[in-house]
């Protein structure tokens, strides 16, 4: 019987921890990571993946403060974390803009060798010139090529990685460089939901993220993704699809959908609300009643402020003809954010509620496992691995102990 | 007086090089690195990934990566060095790189810089990185319940920093480190001087050292370590010959020099090595020792030198440098 693979996603950033609870573990303190990723080996998880975010969230040119922020440079991070454990996969989220391909390519080889084998890295393009403008040569990537380069790059990573002096010269990636980590296979995540995003972790990805968690959709990504692996000739198990997933337990169904509520309620304050509503007004905002109807004032003309970060790029543009719809839903502030930028938790119930439905998912192949998206430290990692694994290992679809060392043999990939 | 070892003989597990000169009272360590592999071959893992292995596998010595300043971004160099720090608990330093060679520059594709324009790059990217580790002020997460706010936007400040060839807006991802500022240890001849907190003396005699120390201090470093080749015991050979008229080593016969940088070299016994030690304390506030065999020479100078009276908890408590005051908050 298949096996679902765990992992956690240490985002760091955003509205998702909750930092207001009285036990939060200083989430960027090194022991708050050192008992994350210790709590999840013992819990078998295959790996412990850390987000990136290369600039610090703003909202209207502020520091953008109602969040959590404050993360380190995950490479290093996750090298200090090797030595603290022996068995887990240690992922960092690296964009393959605003890095040098021989530079990020030595550090995540130089990752992989000094953990025995569990390097992980997980691909992004973030190239907004927002972000770049902490970099050398930042907004320099027209948006259309994001996956032009990440493709050249990637490429270029695994050639060096296999050792020897690697050249390329193309307008997008241009270096000389020998391998100085000879012989490493780091394992291949890959997030993009996108066309080009899919494309690119069908031909080099050994994991992809995706936000499917829906059983049906789950059903259809997956189908489209093995679809695209056998164009590359690659075998349909050759890659393995872990979507981003919250949970919330509960000793009974009706405790556990309170406490959803409750969560869901909690990562939408009403300063939050208000926050939210200022990225499409480009206005102060901050006189407003969260609980009372929306804003009688217009608009800026401007498009959206790309700033926070987050923003989808299909709510980047016709944002009046949207305020217009929010308007008609004669909701409060804070109702109207909740409906138009839920935040629902992926899984609410028991721990055998959700064991029985993630057996469902894995032995039907939607899904080879989850990475789940901690709300609180160190709340979620200890209740996950002390109340859910047991009843996942009683069901037959989880390890009840490494069999490897390697993230790739965690993993079962070739 | 403080004593440093270079460390990047040790390969991909440098651990038990780290803890033998934690135990013995070293102050720090320093990893050597190049984006080139090494002349004879085999691996070479990155410097900051393996200083932050080294910061779980040690608790009181100080732990320096080399981080090139001409084949990186300054951005991702503030942040792991920053990272460095807290994973240690406030023992990071960075001993500044600046290869300039064709063959590094070649890995970013960039090219050589001119000398004017490597010492302004150098300097660039120290300034921006002391800016972007000041750029979150020490009390700027408040978690304050009854605003909702996490943090106090007032105290995380963007550094707006503009240099030669590459601008940063920031402010850091990282909060603050626990030292306020890593340690910055960087060689004399940068022409950054006033900038380090440890300048980095390499000169085949002694008199020279004498001299560079003194100007440093005059430039404005806080302390100075005198870089040391050595070949510690009777049994090993002297090395690279001594040429003819070379001995400006004030009548220590064993002291030579060899290949560049020219740093003070010394092949001999373990009474010579205290003779020299003991002259250099009256020169510097400490030296870094490189050692020709690190498994061979490490222990033969641990037993010179003794153990000494453990440092720490962090770097600067262990240097004896103050915690420095945030740029950012004094300007408010």
């Amino acid at each position: 019987m298949p096996h679902l693979h765990l992992g956690v996603f240490f985002t760091g950033v955003g509205p998702q921890l909750l930092w207001t609870e009285p036990d939060f573990a200083a989430h960027t303190h090194i022991d708050t990571f050192i008992a994350t990723v210790k709590t999840l080996e013992r819990g078998l998880f295959d790996a412990f993946f850390l987000g990136e975010g290369l600039r610090v969230r703003e909202n209207r040119g502020r520091v953008y403060d109602l969040d959590v922020a404050g993360r380190p440079d995950a490479i290093t991070q996750l090298a200090a974390l090797a030595a603290e454990t022996e068995r887990i996969g240690l992922v960092a989220t690296q964009n393959t803009t605003y890095n040098f391909p021989a530079d990020l390519a030595r550090r995540l080889a130089s990752l992989d060798l000094i953990s025995g084998g569990r390097a992980g890295w997980n691909i992004v393009t973030t190239d907004n010139a927002w972000t770049g403008e902490n970099f050398r040569n930042g907004g320099w990537l027209a948006h259309e090529r994001r996956y032009e380069r990440a493709g050249q790059f990637v490429e270029a990573a695994k050639a060096l990685w296999a050792g020897g002096t690697v050249e390329r010269h193309t307008d997008l990636v241009d270096f000389t460089a020998t391998s100085t980590v000879p012989g490493t296979r780091p394992v291949l995540f890959q997030a993009g939901d996108s066309d080009g995003g899919r494309d690119l972790a069908a031909r080099h990805a050994d994991v992809v993220f995706s936000a499917n968690t829906d059983y049906d959709k789950a059903v259809a990504y997956a189908a489209d993704l093995r679809k695209r692996l056998a164009s590359y000739g690659r075998s349909a198990d050759s890659l393995r699809i872990l979507p981003g997933a919250s949970v919330v337990l509960g000793d009974t169904p009706a405790e556990a959908a309170e406490k959803a509520r409750w969560i869901e309620r909690e990562q939408t304050t009403g300063p939050r609300a208000l926050a939210f509503l200022e990225q499409y007004w480009g206005k102060d905002l901050s006189g407003y009643d969260p609980d009372g109807p929306l804003p009688d004032i217009e608009p800026s003309d401007g498009e959206l402020d790309p700033s926070r970060g987050t923003i989808p790029i299909e709510f980047r543009t016709g944002k009046l003809e949207r305020i217009a719809g929010w308007r008609r839903l004669g909701l409060s502030i804070r109702e109207t954010v909740v409906k138009v930028n839920p935040r629902h938790s992926s899984f609410v119930g028991t721990p055998g509620q959700i064991a029985d439905e993630w057996a469902r998912y894995v032995t039907t192949r939607a899904v080879d496992g989850f990475n789940i998206l901690p709300q609180r430290l160190p709340g979620t990692v200890e209740d996950i691995v002390d109340k859910l694994v047991p009843e996942l290992q009683e069901r037959g679809v989880y390890r009840t102990a490494y069999e490897g060392t390697t993230l790739r043999e965690h993993l079962e990939l070739p | 007086m403080f004593l440093a070892v270079e460390i990047d003989g040790a390969g991909a597990k440098p651990e038990a090089a780290a803890r033998a000169a934690e135990a013995a009272g070293f102050a720090l360590v320093t990893l050597a690195d190049s984006p080139l592999p090494p002349p004879g071959g085999g691996s070479r893992v990155e410097a900051g990934v393996r200083a932050a292995f080294l910061a779980r596998r040690t608790s009181r010595i100080g732990l320096a990566p080399t981080l090139h300043v001409t084949v990186t971004e300054p951005f991702h160099l503030a942040t792991q060095l920053a990272s460095l720090d807290h994973a240690s608990l406030g023992r990071a330093g960075w001993v500044i790189g600046a290869d300039n060679s064709a063959a590094a520059l070649a890995t970013i594709g960039g090219r050589p810089l001119t000398a004017d324009g490597l010492r302004r790059e150098v300097a660039d990217v120290v300034d921006v990185a002391r800016k972007l580790w000041d750029s979150w002020e020490d009390d700027a997460v408040i978690r304050d319940t009854g605003t909702g706010r996490f943090l106090d936007a007032d105290r995380v400040h963007h550094v707006n920093y503009s240099g030669a060839r590459f601008s940063i807006t920031g402010p850091l991802i990282t909060p603050r480190p626990p030292q306020g500022q890593v340690v910055v240890l960087g060689a004399d001849t940068l022409g950054i001087t006033g900038r380090l907190d440890v300048a980095l003396v390499a000169a085949p005699a002694l008199d020279e050292i004498a001299d560079r120390a003194h100007q440093a201090r005059t430039d404005g470093a806080p302390l100075v370590f005198a870089e040391l080749d050595l070949s510690l015991g009777e049994d090993r050979p002297a090395g690279a010959e001594q040429p003819a008229g070379t001995d400006r080593s004030g009548g220590l016969d064993a002291v030579t020099s060899w290949g560049a940088p020219e740093r003070l070299r010394y092949a001999g016994g373990e009474d010579g090595l205290r003779g020299l030690l003991d002259r250099l304390g009256g020169i510097v506030d400490g030296v870094r020792v490189h050692p020709t065999e690190l498994d061979v020479d490490l222990p033969r100078l641990i037993a010179v030198t003794g153990p000494a009276p453990a440092g720490g908890p962090t770097l600067r408590e262990t240097l004896g440098l103050a915690r420095p005051v945030n740029q950012f908050a004094t300007a408010r």
